[in-house]
């Protein structure tokens, strides 16, 4: 057995990269966690959708990338509001059971309908971080730059620009905007947020709104690591990004984003990087799978709010 | 102070009945409270006091007549009846614990289209000094009697015509108790701010109100001015600890 520490810089930047993915759908889990405490199961699939908008405006349409993109972005939230309208509103928001139920049956829906229309084939969606731009100075290679002797993907910066720039836009809409106090106010006690004059169910609707705005982003970056989109994409994606929701605190948005870099980099290092380590090859990609729900189990029996969760202490 | 921001207005409840599944909490109350009056209903622990309240936000099932000033404002919902000038302080505060102390009173004014929000909240830091103080500090992480303060400045907030209190002093020790109700009394004085409050304190209630109920098991078995009331044996003996 030999430390082979000159690939885990690789490794490292891919964790991060995969985890700065993971964060961001964990993002679309938490914010609706924080005003419904209520697990949005289809947030994978409604993510799956905005990639195929993108797929459809970009690559069948011709539309330029990032517009594709902002559409998709602006669709999904519509989309999402028209589903807390429709689907969820008309229940008890006390009565977690029927909600969890119809977004599980939503994830099924909306899975077999993609499948219906652009079937199981993986479908190439261009990279939005593919080569670096023409304007960069080459630094090594038109993909990569070269960083402790290993390379750092052009998609990596991408995607951690991404991420910090639609958290930083999160932030303001969240902090600087009428309609982001009422958000944080519903999320914080639904009853007093009524009695200043909240319209309870149209915030509701906001934050499904960018929650699934989040989904279709988090969907468009990590297309180009599957090789493209298909229906199936956000299968297991959403299974680690619940992992670091789990791991950061289900109703903290740093946690979340924090917690998916986490659970990427423990995927990356621990799980990939060890096993090249330890058994000379790759094949331990049902192990990170299985490590993600091990993290789920493990932030569950030892510290259900997770690490920066609020620990609900029942008052009498 | 600030006599110009409040309009006068009174609240008319007629034939008030409410229930939480098919439990019936209140049975027929009539109740008024006169414009920049203060009524107080006083009852023992599931009277229907805090019920009473929340019938007349529409925050449960009800049936009968709620009149704000002219306004039938009885299948209006919660959020169009703050709009309409309905300040709720519910029990416990109702507090948002995560938003900041100023991020609290910010949100009071939701409603508000004007421009004057901000000098609203210094108004009311000034009055309160110690919110001021914990401007930025989360609203969880007060004592009680902040708490109290905050929930009650929040809804002031909204520039109500009529303001409702849920017991007030539940939770909170004697001094603080009696320096907020001489603040209630101030804000009434000051501004003829209309008032509803459900106590179980009668003492410091019935010495701020004008007017008072006596609610048991949903009903009002008793009525009359402040003085009336706490004259009466009755009242005297189940409420006052004569």
């Amino acid at each position: 057995m030999t430390w082979n520490f000159d690939i885990l810089p690789d490794f490292i930047f891919n964790g991060l990269s995969l985890g700065a993915i993971y964060g961001t759908v964990a993002l679309a889990l938490v914010l609706i966690f924080k005003a419904t405490t209520l697990i949005n199961f289809a947030t994978g699939e409604l993510a799956m959708l905005g990639a195929f908008l993108v797929y459809v405006l970009h690559m069948e349409q011709g539309l330029w990338l990032w517009l594709s993109m902002a559409l998709a972005m602006a669709l999904s939230a519509g989309l999402g509001v028209l589903i807390e309208r429709t689907l969820t509103r008309p229940f008890d928001p006390e009565d977690h059971l029927p909600v969890v139920l119809i977004t599980l049956g939503l994830f099924l829906i909306i899975n077999a309908v993609a499948g219906d229309i652009w079937n199981y084939q993986v479908r190439i969606l261009t990279n939005p971080f593919g080569k670096f731009p023409d304007w960069v100075p080459s630094v090594g290679g038109d993909r990569f730059v070269e960083v402790f002797g290993s390379r750092l993907k052009y998609q990596s910066i991408g995607i951690w620009l991404t991420l910090a720039f639609a958290l930083f836009a999160l932030g303001l809409i969240l902090n600087k905007t009428k309609a982001g106090l009422a958000f944080r106010a519903v999320s914080s006690n639904v009853e007093s947020a009524r009695l200043v004059g909240v319209h309870t169910g149209r915030t509701l609707g906001f934050g499904w709104a960018i929650a699934s705005a989040f989904g279709t982003l988090g969907a468009v970056l990590v297309a180009p690591q599957l090789g493209g989109v298909n229906p199936n994409m956000m299968a297991t994606i959403l299974i680690y990004a619940l992992a670091g929701a789990a791991l950061g605190g289900l109703d903290s948005l740093g946690g979340a984003v924090l917690g998916g870099i986490l659970v990427g980099l423990i995927q990356a290092v621990l799980v990939t990087w060890g096993g090249v380590v330890v058994f000379g090859q790759l094949y331990m990609s049902i192990l990170q799978l299985a490590a993600a729900f091990l993290i789920i189990l493990i932030v569950l029996l030892f510290r259900p709010s997770g690490l920066f969760g609020t620990r609900r202490v029942e008052r009498v | 102070m600030v006599d110009d921001v409040f309009d006068e207005v009174g609240l008319k409840v007629e034939n008030l009945h409410a229930s939480y599944g098919a439990v019936e909490v209140l049975r027929g109350l009539d109740f008024e409270v006169a414009a920049k009056g203060v009524s107080v209903i006083l009852g023992a622990n599931g009277a229907g006091k805090t019920t009473t309240l929340r019938a007349i936000c529409n925050m449960c099932n009800t049936s009968g007549t709620v009149t704000l000033g002219d306004d039938d404002i009885t299948r209006t919902g919660t959020a169009e009846i703050v709009r309409k000038g309905v300040a709720h302080v519910p029990q416990g505060r109702g507090t948002f614990p995560e938003l900041s102390v100023l991020d609290n009173l910010m949100i009071g004014a939701y409603t508000r289209k004007d421009k004057e929000v901000k000098d609203d909240v210094d108004r009311w830091f000034e009055i309160f000094p110690r919110l001021s103080e914990r401007s930025d500090q989360l609203a969880g992480s007060l004592s009680g009697g902040e708490q109290q303060m905050l929930a009650v400045a929040r809804a002031l907030m909204c520039r109500p015509r009529l303001l409702l209190l849920d017991e007030p002093s539940l939770g909170l020790a004697p001094l603080i108790i009696e320096d907020l109700f001489e603040r209630f009394t101030t804000l009434n004085k000051e501004t003829g701010l209309t008032m509803l409050v459900v106590e179980q304190n009668a003492n410091l209630a019935l010495e701020m109100a004008d007017y008072g109920y006596v609610i048991e098991s949903g009903e009002i078995t008793l009525s009359g001015s402040a003085d009336q009331l706490k004259n009466d044996p009755a009242v005297q003996e189940a409420y006052l600890g004569a």
